[in-house]
């Protein structure tokens, strides 16, 4: 509970007025085993947060509650609340794939679907809508520019998506979840398959795309959370350790625990 | 123990390893050109076998609608019709099904079904097929019989094509009966071979497409399908070349008539393999013995043929999805 106060208190940098995502008391098991405790935080609107913290913290785990991807594994399940626009996600009776398109999610490896670079990004388009060929094509190109990736694969749309090199797999992967338009990204760990130049460019990516995205970055490097984050969370063992803005994380953060981890004391 | 001495494996050790890498390269290289040695023998037995056969009908016995041991005239037409429409109609069947059993154990069932689920369809493929044939004979034949072919005549019996389909005695011998008997047994194979392959798809995959907002029908139909459709069409391959291939069940339920007066799929009809195990003993070398080896070397090809085909549908879904451009 004193987690609980704490995050409310210490993130006036995070007031519940612009918060796009509110999570309130969130706990998550992993069948018996309590993975996550009591969260409760505000993602900011048009803003990246990242949530960082040692391996099996919970980081990923509470991302994937967002889109409710955890209800695919039948020993899963999540209590609490978490607010899209004020509407409880886990309470919702909405088809969770409607909820699904609304928050895009982009994973730790590249994962292009077997088919042409095109089909990619038009698979998720056709779920939900129904474009004209001239309509789809420009969805197609207003994507991939926006996921950067235009320029080096407009003269071969019709390739497999597995031809392309990992980090451009990445890049069409972010054009694919932003495709559909989703009023959320989720980059569970974007980089962490990549070399230091495609992760060079992803992260630009991500600067970018919070002009219309709000964005949660899970990542487990420090500096990247540091370079392409407005907002940290640090969580340690299920536990929402310190969540403020990013600077104020690095520089001064209030929390023991948290700076142990920052400086590398820990972790 | 001196560490700067390289490891040595011992003074037993006599035979160098370079010398016994070629011996084991040798070694494998050997059993796999046996292989093919073996299939090719098969083929020139079965060839110099059915030579008589070939030399007096030709490739015409393909099409030839004949078989009269007495007067020694012999066609292979009604038996390769039988062994590819059975095969056909078991197929149309066992497809769909299997896909569904797949889907569900890897997707759908709860994990307490999914193994005693998952047993009970490979034991399926356990049980003889001479127990098919007799259950199809004496259990399934008659309730066929009674409550599908019968009602499907009285629906179906005026339309042009369909009435030419369901026309003929509706007893439950002839080749529909064939063609179920043999999708039964063909499923475990398909389906056990499907929930592997769609088993090992990566999970990231699965995850993303889901998190575009698909269904479960729409990422098993749209993702895992084409990213295991090797693996898939092997198992459709493996049921394939079982159905064309299986013996005893067919024989049951076949009716073994060799005739093709209709395009009827309830008529009495005959198979390769049930003319070859009904006459193969009786049959007087010569002429008849040979047509008969003749049949069993058009079904080699015939299986040899569903082979390669099914390697260029392959190649050339992968053109589709733009692999090769």
């Amino acid at each position: 509970m004193t987690i609980m106060t704490d995050t409310t208190t210490d993130t006036p940098a995070a007031p519940s007025r612009n918060a796009k995502l509110v999570v309130r008391d969130l706990n998550f098991y992993y069948g018996k085993f309590l993975a996550l405790k009591n969260i409760s935080l505000d993602v900011p609107a048009n803003r990246v947060t990242a949530f960082i913290g040692p391996s099996g913290c919970g980081k990923s785990t509470l991302l994937r509650t967002f889109n409710r991807m955890f209800e695919l594994y039948p020993d899963q399940r999540a209590e609490g609340r978490i607010l899209l626009d004020g509407e409880d996600l886990l309470a919702s009776k909405d088809d969770v794939a409607l909820i699904r398109a609304r928050i895009g999610m982009v994973f730790q490896k590249p994962t292009p679907f077997p088919m042409s670079i095109f089909d990619n990004i038009t698979f998720g388009v056709k779920l939900f809508e129904r474009l004209s060929a001239i309509d789809m094509e420009e969805r197609v190109e207003w994507a991939l520019k926006k996921a950067a990736l235009w320029d080096e694969v407009k003269d071969k749309l019709s390739q497999n998506g597995a031809s392309l090199s990992g980090g451009q797999q990445q890049r069409l992967c972010i054009a694919r979840g932003i495709a559909i338009k989703p009023e959320i990204l989720l980059l569970d760990e974007p980089c962490s398959a990549l070399d230091p130049i495609s992760t060079a460019r992803i992260e630009e990516l991500i600067a970018e795309l919070k002009a219309d995205y709000t964005v949660i970055i899970v990542t487990h490097n420090m500096q990247q959370a540091a370079r392409c984050s407005d907002y940290t969370a640090y969580m340690y063992l299920g536990d929402l350790v310190e969540f403020g803005e990013t600077e104020q994380m690095f520089f001064k953060p209030r929390r023991r625990e948290t700076e142990d981890y920052i400086t590398g004391r820990f972790g | 123990m001196n560490l700067s001495t390289p490891p040595s494996r011992g003074a037993g050790f006599v035979i160098s390893n370079a010398l016994a890498d070629r011996l084991f390269g040798w070694l494998t290289r050997g059993a796999a050109l046996f292989t093919l040695a073996l299939l090719l023998g098969i083929l020139v037995s079965l060839a110099v076998g059915a030579w008589p056969a070939i030399r007096q009908f030709g490739v015409g016995f393909l099409t030839r609608n004949a078989w009269n041991p007495v007067q020694e005239d012999f066609g292979g037409l009604v038996m390769i019709y039988g062994t590819l429409v059975t095969s056909v109609v078991a197929l149309l069947i066992a497809v769909p099904v299997s896909f569904g059993i797949a889907l569900f154990l890897t997707e759908l069932a709860p994990v307490w079904l999914k193994r005693p689920l998952g047993t009970a369809i490979e034991l399926l493929a356990a049980v003889p097929s001479i127990v098919y044939g007799m259950w199809g004979l004496m259990v399934f034949g008659p309730v066929l019989a009674r409550y599908v072919q019968q009602p499907l005549q009285a629906l179906l019996g005026d339309m042009p094509v369909f009435g030419a389909l369901v026309s003929g005695p509706p007893v439950g011998i002839g080749l529909l009966s064939a063609g179920i008997i043999l999708s039964i047994m063909i499923i475990p194979f398909i389906a056990s071979v499907m929930r592997d392959v769609f088993e090992v798809t990566p999970p990231l995959l699965k995850e993303s497409a889901y998190g575009l907002g698909a269904t479960t029908w729409e990422v098993v139909w749209r993702i895992v399908l084409p990213y295991t459709k090797t693996g898939v069409l092997g198992g459709v391959m493996l049921g394939l070349g079982r159905a064309l291939g299986e013996t005893m069940a067919v024989t049951f339920v076949i009716g073994n008539m060799n005739q093709l007066s209709s395009l009827s799929l309830f008529e009495p009809a005959n198979s390769i393999t049930s003319a070859l195990a009904n006459e193969f003993a009786e049959a007087a070398p010569g002429l008849h013995q040979a047509s008969l080896i003749y049949l069993g070397l058009v079904l080699f090809l015939i299986t040899f043929t569903v082979l390669v085909c099914s390697r260029l549908l392959l190649l050339r879904l992968q053109k589709n999805e733009g692999r090769n451009t």
